[in-house]
C-alpha cells in the first residue's frame, strides 16, 4: 500500500477551503468569505493575494487598508512559515494538474520523447513581470483576466459558466502538451509564490544514508529540478520552487526524505535532519 | 572560445527572451483591453466610473455574497431565499471576468436601506463616500447605477392604453417616475399616462424594466455614459441664476480682422464645381 498521507492532507485542505469558500456564497456561512481576490476569516482578519493586489496597484489605483493588509498577512505567512505551499495545499487548479499528471503517468505519456518542452521553467518569472507591466498599461488586473485559478474558484463558488473551458484547457495542455506546464512553466502566481517563499522555515530533508536512489521522489516531484541533491548530499530542499506538496515523502520507501524546519546554521545538516525525523 | 560561445548563447536566450516576452506582452494587452471594453453593463450602488471600477474591482464576490444572504432577500410566500441581484460575470458573459453586475429582467436591485453589498467591498471599487448623505448615512438614493429610459414606440401608454407599471413598480414613487397627462385627439376624449423619467432622481435600480409589461420592455435602465448626452460648457441657462453663475468669471474680448473686398468678390465670384 503506497503511502498517501500528506496527498490526503492535501485535498483534505483544499477541499475543506473551497467548500467554506462555496458555503459562503450559498449558506451566507462567515468562516472564510471572498475569494482568493480578498477574503475575510470570520468577518474579521483580511487575506488577499499579493500578486493580484500588486497588479491592482500597478493600474495606479490606490487600494483600501484592508486588501494590503490582508496581503502581507498572506506575504509573511508564506515568507515565514509556508514556502511555496499556496500551490499545493491551497490552489484549485493544482487538482486539475495532479490529475493530468497522474493520467499522463497512466498512459505513458511521461517519457521524455513524447514531452514538448518548448517552454522554460522560467518563463513564469517573465510572465509574473509582465503581468505587472500588462496591469499598468492597459489599467486593469492582467493576470486576473485570464488566471484559470480564480475563475477555476470563483466557478465553485459562484458558477463556471463557459470558464469551465479554461480548467479544461489547462488539464489538456498539462496532459498533452508540457509537463507540468501550467503550474511549472506559466503560472506567475506560482512564481509569485516562489519567490515569497524561498526563505521559508518548513522544508523536505533529505538523508543521503537511508536513501537507496529508487528515484520515487524525482517521478513524482511536479518541480523535481528542486532535488537536485538526491543521490548527492543531506539536505534540506532549499529552492522556492519546492511546493511544500509532499509527494516525494510519501513515496520515500526508505524513510530518506521528511518534512522539518529550515536550519540557517550550516554545518549541522544531519542533526537538523534527526530533528525532523523525531518530529 | 568557449567563454565567447557561452556568452553568445546568453546573448541570444537573452534577446529570445525578452522578444516573446514582448510579444506575449502585446497579444496579453491587446486581449485585456478587448475585455475591459464592456459599455453595457450595470454595476452595483456606489461603483466608481466603469473605468476606475475596472482597474480597481479585486473580484473577490463579497458584494455579490454580501447580496445574495441579506436578511431581506427572502420570497414571502414560500420562505426561501431568492437569487441575488449581483452576479459576478463568468466565462461567456460579455464583460471582464469576475467582477460583478446586475440584469434588471432577471433580479433588480430592491434599493435596500443598508445597502449591504457597499461596506464589504475592500477594494474601494464601491465607493461608500459616495453614498453618505447630509448626515454621514447611507443613503441609497443617492445610488446612480444608471438611468431608466422609456421607448416610446413600444410603451403602450404612449399608444393611448392605461398602464402605469413601471410608475408603480417604481421604489421612489412619483419623483423618479411621474405621470404627465395628454388630451388623446384621436379619441376625443381620453387621456394619454406618460411616464417621465426624471435622471436626477432615478438611481438605475431597474424595477421599473422588470415590471414592464410589454413583451420586450419599452423602458430599460442604460448604462450613465450611454442615456446621457451632454449640452456642454458652452450653452448656459441664462433663466438659472445657479447655473448663470457658472459664467460669473466670463469676460469678451473684441478682435477685429481686416477683410479684404478683393478675396470676397473673388470668393462669390468663383465656380464651385462638385
Amino acid at each position: 500500500m503506497q503511502n498517501i498521507k500528506y496527498l490526503l492532507l492535501r485535498r483534505t485542505t483544499q477541499i475543506g477551503l473551497m467548500f467554506l469558500y462555496f458555503g459562503a456564497n450559498a449558506y451566507g456561512w462567515n468562516i472564510l468569505a471572498g475569494t482568493f481576490g480578498t477574503s475575510y476569516i470570520i468577518g474579521l482578519i483580511p487575506l488577499a493575494d499579493p500578486y493580484t493586489t500588486l497588479q491592482v496597484l500597478a493600474t495606479g489605483f490606490v487600494l483600501g487598508a484592508d486588501v494590503l493588509v490582508g496581503a502581507l498577512i498572506i506575504t509573511m505567512f508564506y515568507f515565514v512559515v509556508g514556502g511555496r505551499a499556496f500551490c499545493a495545499w491551497v490552489c484549485p487548479i493544482n487538482m486539475v494538474t495532479d490529475l493530468a499528471n497522474w493520467v499522463r503517468r497512466k498512459l505513458n505519456l511521461d517519457k521524455e520523447e513524447v514531452n514538448y518542452r518548448f517552454i522554460k521553467r522560467s518563463a513564469r518569472y517573465w510572465i509574473l513581470g509582465l503581468g505587472l507591466l500588462v496591469s499598468a498599461l492597459v489599467g486593469v488586473a492582467a493576470f486576473e483576466v485570464v488566471s484559470p485559478i480564480t475563475i477555476m474558484q470563483r466557478g465553485l463558488v459562484f458558477g463556471f459558466g463557459m470558464g469551465g473551458a479554461v480548467v479544461i484547457a489547462i488539464f489538456l495542455f498539462d496532459l498533452f502538451g508540457v509537463k507540468n506546464g501550467w503550474c511549472g512553466h506559466l503560472c506567475p502566481l506560482g512564481a509569485a509564490y516562489s519567490v515569497i517563499g524561498s526563505k521559508s522555515l518548513v522544508r523536505v530533508k533529505y538523508n543521503h544514508e537511508a536513501c537507496t536512489a529508487c528515484m520515487d521522489c524525482k517521478v513524482v516531484c511536479p518541480e523535481n529540478q528542486v532535488l537536485h541533491m538526491i543521490e548527492k548530499e543531506s539536505i534540506a530542499v532549499r529552492d522556492g520552487e519546492c511546493t511544500n506538496c509532499g509527494r516525494c515523502v510519501d513515496v520515500c520507501n526508505d524513510d530518506a526524505l521528511a518534512f522539518g524546519i529550515r536550519s540557517f546554521v550550516k554545518g549541522i545538516k544531519t542533526e537538523s535532519y534527526d530533528e525532523a525525523l523525531v518530529r | 572560445m568557449a567563454h565567447s560561445n557561452s556568452r553568445r548563447n546568453f546573448m541570444a536566450t537573452t534577446i529570445q527572451s525578452v522578444g516573446l516576452t514582448a510579444l506575449g506582452g502585446m497579444l496579453w494587452s491587446g486581449y485585456a483591453d478587448s475585455v475591459k471594453a464592456s459599455p453595457l453593463v450595470l454595476r452595483p450602488p456606489g461603483a466608481l466610473a466603469e473605468e476606475d471600477f475596472l482597474a480597481a474591482c479585486i473580484k473577490c464576490g463579497l458584494c455579490a455574497e454580501a447580496c445574495v444572504n441579506r436578511d431581506t432577500n427572502i420570497d414571502k410566500e414560500t420562505g426561501e431565499q431568492r437569487e441575488g441581484t449581483l452576479q459576478m460575470a463568468k466565462g461567456g458573459n460579455p464583460l471582464l471576468i469576475g467582477t460583478p453586475f446586475f440584469v434588471p429582467t432577471d433580479v433588480p436591485c430592491y434599493m435596500c436601506e443598508d445597502i449591504p453589498c457597499v461596506p464589504v467591498c475592500p477594494s474601494g471599487a464601491l465607493d461608500m463616500p459616495s453614498l453618505l448623505n447630509e448626515k454621514q448615512e447611507l443613503d441609497i438614493n443617492k445610488a446612480s447605477m444608471g438611468l431608466a429610459v422609456v421607448h416610446k414606440e413600444s410603451c403602450i401608454s404612449y399608444w393611448g392604453i392605461q398602464c402605469d407599471a413601471c410608475y408603480r413598480a417604481c421604489p421612489l414613487l412619483d419623483t423618479a417616475i411621474t405621470i404627465e397627462y395628454q388630451k388623446n385627439e384621436r379619441t376625443g376624449k381620453h387621456a394619454y399616462l406618460l411616464p417621465i423619467v426624471h435622471d436626477s432622481v432615478c438611481t438605475g435600480c431597474g424595477l421599473c424594466e422588470q415590471a414592464c409589461v410589454t413583451e420586450e420592455p419599452a423602458i430599460f435602465v442604460l448604462p450613465n455614459d450611454i442615456a446621457k448626452g451632454k449640452a456642454g460648457d458652452h450653452y448656459v441657462k441664462g433663466w438659472d441664476a445657479k447655473d448663470q453663475e457658472r459664467v460669473g468669471n466670463a469676460h469678451s474680448e473684441i478682435t477685429t480682422t481686416d477683410i479684404s473686398k478683393q478675396e470676397v468678390g473673388d470668393y462669390l465670384n468663383t465656380e464651385v464645381s462638385y
